[in-house]
């Protein structure tokens, strides 16, 4: 009996976390419907999501697209099929790996400082101040953030499922003897719009979530320094489990048959 | 006029008050007194409805503060915070424009920077100091930068909590001086939180003193010194003997 009633405590607890965020997310959204809208915190959102993720997104990419290439080349080459290494690297990443890296990079760089952030802020009476100066902090800061991450995320993946290719295309060229021609001509044929779609939509879904966790974490952050770890450490597990939860979702979405 | 009504607020089984009743005449500065921890604080964000209290009643002008549009409530209000926060992403000059760069007071930018430099003056700050970040500044120094944002948009009721808490006593002289204008030439209706008893004498019309949870005493400043509390009276001789325990 004393099990059944920890469990039942438990599924409450997550089932009342789960209303909670959904509440947070249908208010969130809603602020966009209702002016002013603050384009200078819109601008500078963007600013620190899109441009500065730049490095770190390319980064990734590359390396992963290389790796994949040999692994692709090595895995083929049992059975006769190291030909393919254009067409898989290029599905590999524009499908499942040039989203999800960015994601769970965006998670890392973008979740967390926006948690660190408006949890001290919330910590140092920040909030309470903006509440007083007459501004929403739903408005003032969650709206900004989440909309630029929603749009600028689809640009960062498609970015980072060029550079990914690229990866993969220099490591064929220079280390496999691929012709740089065939490689590439193999690629773009290969590739479909609903490729690229779904890789962008992923993207953008991605993007809303790593900037709404990071907003729900700051904002209900506990007093004290202690408080703002819990809020960044947590945003930043939450982000990166919904994102690979909704990207499993979207896959089974887009290419289940 | 702002009048509270037997308000309850806890934390747990922390009940910082207990029951407070409370009338702040128009245009006059209450001074509270009290206890570190005994509340003060938060008697004043629950009147900005910062803080939600438990039970009890709270009117600003014969309205609820529940009912009504927030946002016009809000417009009447000033605050400065006992640890001043300010945003520390914004320049000073956009810290103390904060009203008047957005919302239903804005206004041109050059306009805003100009009414921020000269609220700065009245602190005692420079015009040199616009265009810095907050973290550059001195704990005084960003006290005064957060007095001159509470009253930048020269609002109706202004809540100061601690406003010269870390500053020399010249300046502490400067900003009594500050707060006794605005309330007496601007018709300000005031409420102060002070530690400090040459602050109390120099600017209260009124003061309260509040002590577990309640208020235990609330008169003109000419009544301070023979108030007939032995609460009052310990505390604005700072003894350590009498009714206020000294550990808590
Ligand atoms: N968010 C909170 N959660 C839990 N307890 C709180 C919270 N805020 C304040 N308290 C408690 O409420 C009590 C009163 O706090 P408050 O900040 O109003 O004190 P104060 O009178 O302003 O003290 P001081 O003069 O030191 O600023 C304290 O015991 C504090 O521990
Ligand atoms: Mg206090």
């Amino acid at each position: 009996m004393r099990i059944l009633a920890y469990i039942g405590a438990a599924v409450l607890a997550q089932l009342a976390a789960f209303g909670r965020l959904s509440i947070f997310t249908a208010q969130a959204v809603s602020h966009l419907a209702r002016p002013p809208f603050y384009w200078r915190e819109f601008v500078t959102a963007v600013v620190q999501i899109g441009w500065f993720s730049l490095p770190v997104v390319g980064l990734t990419a590359f390396f992963t697209g290389g790796a994949l290439a040999l692994q692709i080349y090595a895995g083929g080459a049992r059975f006769s099929a190291e030909a393919v290494v254009p067409q898989i690297v290029a599905i590999g990443m524009v499908r499942e790996l040039g989203p999800v890296l960015v994601g769970l990079m965006i998670a890392a760089r973008v979740t967390s400082s926006i948690a660190a952030e408006i949890a001290t802020m919330k910590v140092t009476e920040q909030i309470d101040a903006l509440v007083t100066l007459s501004t929403h902090p739903m408005k003032y800061l969650t709206l900004p953030r989440v909309l630029a991450a929603t749009l600028v995320m689809p640009v960062l993946v498609g970015i980072g499922d060029i550079i990914g290719i690229f990866g993969g295309f220099v490591v064929g060229v220079e280390r496999l003897g691929f012709n740089s021609s065939a490689y590439l001509k193999n690629t773009v044929d290969f590739l479909q719009v609903h490729d690229i779609t779904s890789s962008l939509v992923k993207g953008a879904v991605f993007g809303f979530v790593a900037a709404l966790m990071g907003c729900y974490y700051g904002m209900g952050s506990d007093r004290g320094a202690m408080g703002v770890g819990r809020a960044t450490k947590g945003s930043v597990v939450a982000a990166a489990v919904l994102i690979l939860a909704a990207n499993f979702a979207l896959t089974e979405a887009f290419f289940s048959t | 006029m702002i009048t509270l009504r037997d308000v309850h607020k806890s934390f747990g089984s922390n009940h910082v008050l207990a029951g407070v009743n409370l009338t702040v005449p128009q245009g006059e500065n209450m001074v509270v007194i009290g206890g570190s921890g005994s509340g003060k604080s938060i008697l004043i964000k629950s009147i900005l409805g910062l803080v939600k209290p438990d039970s009890g009643q709270i009117t600003v002008g014969g309205q609820d503060v529940t009912t009504g549009d927030r946002d016009a409530f809000l417009a009447r209000f000033g605050m400065l915070f006992q640890g001043g926060a300010l945003f520390d992403s914004l320049p000073v000059w956009q810290n103390v424009a904060f009203r008047l760069l957005r919302g239903a007071l804005k206004r041109p930018r050059d306009q805003a920077r100009d009414i921020a430099i000269e609220k700065l003056r009245r602190v005692g700050l420079s015009a040199d100091v616009a265009d810095r970040l907050p973290a550059e500044l001195s704990g005084g120094m960003q006290k005064r930068v957060s007095l001159a944002r509470a009253i930048a948009a020269e609002p109706e009721i202004i809540f100061f909590d601690e406003p010269t808490t870390g500053l020399d006593p010249i300046m502490a002289g400067v900003i009594n001086d500050l707060i006794r204008e605005i309330v007496t030439e601007m018709g300000a209706t005031a409420m102060t939180i002070t530690h400090d008893m040459t602050s109390v004498r120099a600017m209260a019309d009124r003061v309260a003193m509040l002590h577990g949870g309640v208020i235990r005493w609330t008169g003109p400043i000419a009544d301070l010194d023979n108030s007939g509390d032995p609460h009052v009276d310990q505390f604005i001789h700072g003894r350590a003997e009498g009714p206020i325990a000294t550990l808590r």
